[in-house]
């Protein structure tokens, strides 16, 4: 890196100060709101900071008593959880081996590029007859249809990460293993996965913040507490009662904690993932 | 033989990928080709063959139209302000200053807040009457009374974009901060005994490094952007006087709220192939770019 | 022969004691409601609790949504097997779910006791055609709020029985300097503006439609929006309105920062409860004026009422649990954020005590409700009225033509 003059540095340091600001006030500002009394959060001039913390939002959240708005919250955060979870899963069962297939194999190029340009599809042009089949075979409103149609996004998605993460494993290796006459099976579970293994737990992560982000198909394709998920509740609890600001701000936080703190902990694997051509929808 | 075993080998271990993409892409699609034809309805009776009256009907109305030039300019000014932001960001985080892991760092925070908290985040920002947004500028004296923001066309619209850049300027930022770390040092080095200035350094060093990653974005991005709903729908619902009222929403609103399944589903078609058109084109300049790049 | 006839006889005893015991096994009641205006979230929680101690075979599961997103997810949850058993529905919507089959039709389990015991105005909510899609249970209409105080500091001694007056008196109080926007309304893109507009195009006597056309943008329709133009321009109206719905109008009337506010009948003693209001005890409310040589008051229908969707699996749990959320016991004792839909309930000391001002105001706006039309493409109007009504508002169009365009757009 070259020499720098003292101005440029001081330079720099101030346009790292401000984009650290503009990165932070809102996050921070959610924050506030969430633990700010109502009275706070509509005075004029604006209370920047509560006179006393409020918790009662949380408490109110994450109350677990029947027919609460608690345990409506919950039972919204329990169903992101599910289909999350399941769509991700199944978007690995299929993205794996055919990742690894495409990889090896150049002449697949046009069929993974046919998957791959699925992600130009919007949702709404398949929400339609989506509708219509998840209702003809009863899984509307549940927690499993919502995880089939995800693997719309995810398991291209998925795909096509897994594929340029296996693309730098070198094929020497297999090619040794498979003259030894090692199986499909033991190659790829001997081979094969152990090096792969932060490929794939990248493209794990990715699915699941993709998942718990979707709201459009979500929306069309839940109703009760049986199947909705975290991003409908929340975009219910923000059009209602808009009174209470902080409620709205509360469950802000909770909903953003977990993909907060896994992109925290995470940041080093996403972070490659992201610049390797993998890019989060 | 072997060849040829290797080849089936590969698409055994394709096909469960092509049997959910069939079934949860392909079919639907086609699907929505056939209903876009018809005069169908959501709930209720099937519906009869109309030709391409759909789609004639949508390219005159004037909701499409407007919907239309509302989706072009809110994918134009977010998507190059993103890039644009997103590579003076990445210059930055390529200096050395104290703290610069740590500004790393928070770069993923903004990506990884659902968009739904961050719709819902903005909204109460703009709140016209108890908003951080009127409160802080009136108290810097940058304006002397509470705005409207999501209430006005023009602002809406700017704020909307507002939001969508904070989201996601820092993907960008981290794409291009990888590209620039990979420009070797040795030719950085030469560039600089060769007396080549700042803007000189960048154009013909750093610049060829980064256009294929940032190529990639700007696709993606645009992408995005062109189908962005959440974001709108959560902010403002297509107002004030439908002035953000995108393809998207508009779609919903066909298909869903009016129960046209068959006008909605033609709708989305054409949206589906402006976007490829979109897609191609980029794809066809990147390649020009690989031709004469690095 | 006996023995056998003994036999037959214990097992019917017992396949007899049997039954109750399946029946009794629990059923699971899907109920959406709304988290807007009206009953609140927990009173609604409080009533479905009374329900479920009076029947404990049956298990309600309650959804709260905004009012926007009530219609599409009642539309929306018919394909799904499992949706929804109880549905809160919009006066303007029974013409399409009857038309589209999404409601059932209960007017056969409708009683003598029912019919003369609820308000005429309240079932016109249900009805369409003839037919009946459920039971009115919110009989709601747009009230004039004024503060107390703000009119009083102004010298004004009756609230405003006329919209010019009511002109004149915010005129009065912006000069005085007590508050910069004396009125405040819910014109955000949404059917709240719809609301707000029938009622001035009620007292300026317009018709929504004439002969299957609409109408309007002619008369009463035109002058309504004109009056809504005129007052956002004048400065007298908070600007804000164009992007509020009716929790915005009860923030801004509760803290303080209007003197006159158009909204429901649940603000009423909202903004009186000090805890939630800077406002309380100077909550004045009047049914909203009327026009000079046209109307004494005006009012919208705005009423609610509960029905089965045509894909409930227990509309007979349904049913029990509608008539037991419209009864008057349950609704006489929740009538402080929505009043009941029966008559004798206005004579009720019990449910008039406090809020004597409503009870007459509720006496004169009640019987002038004014419906929005009735037509299977009601959604596609409202949408395509909204957007006319912001475009004058915003000043992109002349009321005339944006109201023009509206009708040429409305679907109709």
């Amino acid at each position: 890196m070259e020499r720098q003059s003292r101005t440029f540095s001081v330079f720099v340091h101030v346009m790292a100060l401000l984009v650290a600001l503009i990165i932070l006030a809102p996050l921070a500002w959610l924050f506030i709101m969430s633990i700010s009394s109502n009275a706070d959060l509509s005075a004029k001039p604006l209370h920047w900071w509560p006179e006393h913390f409020d918790l009662s939002r949380y408490v109110t959240l994450l109350s677990r008593q029947e027919n609460s708005a608690g345990a409506a919250f919950l039972a919204s955060l329990f169903n992101s959880l599910k289909v999350a979870s399941m769509a991700t899963l199944a978007a690995l069962g299929v993205g794996i081996p055919a990742g690894w297939a495409a990889s090896r194999n150049p002449r697949l190029g046009w069929s993974l590029g046919l998957v791959v340009g699925t992600y130009m599809l919007p949702p709404v042009a398949l929400s339609v007859p989506l509708y219509l089949i998840l209702a003809k075979f009863g899984l509307l409103n549940k927690v499993f249809g919502l995880a089939l149609v995800y693997l719309s996004i995810l398991a291209p998605f998925v795909t096509w990460l897994l594929k340029s993460g296996f693309d730098p494993i070198p094929r020497e290796l297999e090619q040794a293993a498979s003259m030894d006459g090692a199986r499909l099976d033991q190659l790829l579970r001997i081979v094969i996965l152990p090096l792969a293994l932060p490929v794939i737990a990248t493209a794990l992560i990715f699915a699941f913040l993709l998942a718990w982000d979707e709201f459009f198909y979500a929306l069309l394709f839940t109703s009760t507490q049986d199947a909705k998920t975290l991003p409908v509740a929340i975009a219910d609890l923000a059009g209602g009662r808009v009174s209470d600001y902080g409620l709205i701000a509360t469950a802000g936080v909770l909903a953003a904690l977990p993909p907060v703190a896994i992109g925290i902990l995470m940041q080093r694997a996403l972070i490659s993932g992201l610049t390797n051509g993998g890019v989060k929808g | 033989m072997f060849s040829e075993r290797r080849n089936l080998r590969a698409w055994l271990l394709m096909l469960p990928l092509l049997a959910v993409m069939i079934a949860v892409i392909g079919w639907p699609l086609a699907d929505t080709v056939r209903l876009s034809l018809t005069d169908a309805r959501l709930v209720g009776t099937g519906g009869q063959f109309v030709g391409f009256e759909n789609f004639a009907k949508m390219f005159s109305s004037r909701n499409f139209q407007s919907a239309f030039r509302t989706t072009l300019s809110f994918t134009f000014y977010s998507v190059s302000t993103e890039m644009v932001v997103g590579v003076l960001v990445a210059l930055l985080l390529n200096q050395r200053f104290y703290g610069r892991t740590l500004l790393r760092a928070l770069m993923i925070l903004p990506w990884a807040l659902p968009t739904v908290v961050n719709a819902t985040l903005w909204r109460l920002i703009y709140n016209p009457e108890y908003g951080a947004l009127n409160a802080a500028l009136t108290q810097f004296g940058l304006i002397d009374a509470y705005r409207s923001w999501l209430g006005l066309p023009g602002s809406a619209m700017a704020a909307l974009i507002v939001a969508d850049v904070w989201k996601n300027f820092p993907l960008v930022a981290l794409i291009a901060l990888a590209a620039l770390q990979s420009v070797p040092n040795e030719i950085r080095a030469a560039a600089i005994s060769d007396g080549a200035n700042v803007w000189r350094r960048f154009r013909y060093v750093t610049l060829p490094y980064l256009m294929g990653p940032l190529m990639v974005a700007l696709v993606l991005r645009t992408i995005e952007a062109f189908k962005v709903f959440d974001l709108i729908w959560i902010m403002t619902r297509g107002g004030p006087a439908n002035s953000t009222r995108t393809l998207s929403i508009l779609v919903y609103q066909e298909a869903f709220a009016f129960q046209r399944a068959g006008s909605g589903a033609s709708l989305a078609l054409i949206v589906t192939l402006m976007i490829t058109v979109l897609a191609v084109a980029y794809l066809k300049i990147m390649r020009s770019f690989a031709g004469g790049g690095k | 022969m006996r023995l056998k006839k003994t036999a037959a006889l214990w097992a019917t005893a017992v396949l007899g004691g049997l039954t109750p015991m399946i029946a009794q096994a629990e059923t699971t009641l899907n109920a959406l409601f709304m988290a807007q205006a009206a009953y609140s979230e927990d009173d609604i929680r409080a009533m479905t609790k009374g329900f479920e101690e009076a029947h404990p075979d049956v298990k309600i599961n309650l959804e709260f949504v905004p009012y926007e997103g009530l219609h599409d997810k009642t539309v929306l949850s018919q394909g799904a097997g499992g949706g929804y058993d109880v549905v809160l529905f919009d006066v303007i919507w029974p013409a399409e779910f009857a038309q589209n089959k999404v409601l059932v039709d209960v007017s056969d389990r409708i009683t003598d006791d029912m019919k003369s015991g609820v308000l005429p105005g309240a079932w016109t909510t249900v009805q369409y055609d003839g037919r009946s899609y459920g039971m009115p249970w919110i009989l709601d209409t747009k009230y004039l709020f004024y503060n107390k105080d703000m009119l009083a500091k102004a010298g004004i001694e009756t609230p405003p029985k006329t919209w010019a007056e009511l002109k004149a008196d915010a005129q009065k109080i912006k000069d005085a300097g007590i508050v910069e926007y004396p009125i405040v309304w819910s014109w955000a893109q949404a059917e709240a503006s719809i609301c707000d507009y029938t009622t001035l195009l009620s007292a300026y006597g317009g018709d929504f439609i004439k002969d299957g056309k609409p109408d309007f943008q002619n008369g009463g329709g035109l002058e309504a929006l004109q009056y809504m133009v005129d007052s956002y321009k004048s400065g007298l109206t908070n600007p804000n309105s164009k992007e509020f719905l009716e929790e915005d109008v009860r923030n801004i009337f509760q803290n303080g920062d209007a003197a006159f506010a158009l909204n429901w009948t649940y603000m009423y003693n909202l903004a009186n409860d000090p805890k939630e209001s800077k406002v309380a005890g100077q909550v004045g409310v009047v049914a909203a004026p009327g026009v000079e040589g046209v109307s004494d008051v005006s009012a919208v229908n705005g009423s609610m009422g509960l029905g089965i969707p045509t894909t409930s699996k227990h509309p007979d749990e349904a049913w029990a649990y509608i008539t037991y959320m419209t009864s008057q016991k349950v609704q006489d004792e929740f009538a402080r954020l929505s009043l009941p839909i029966w008559k004798s309930s206005y004579d009720d000391p019990a449910v008039t005590k406090g809020q004597e001002e409503l009870i007459t105001a509720a006496q004169k706006g009640l019987a002038a409700m004014y419906p929005r039309p009735m037509t299977p493409h009601y959604q596609e109007m409202s949408m395509a009225l909204q957007q006319g009504i912001q475009e004058a508002l915003l000043g992109m169009n002349s009321p005339e033509d944006a109201l023009g365009a509206a009708a040429e757009n409305s679907g109709l």
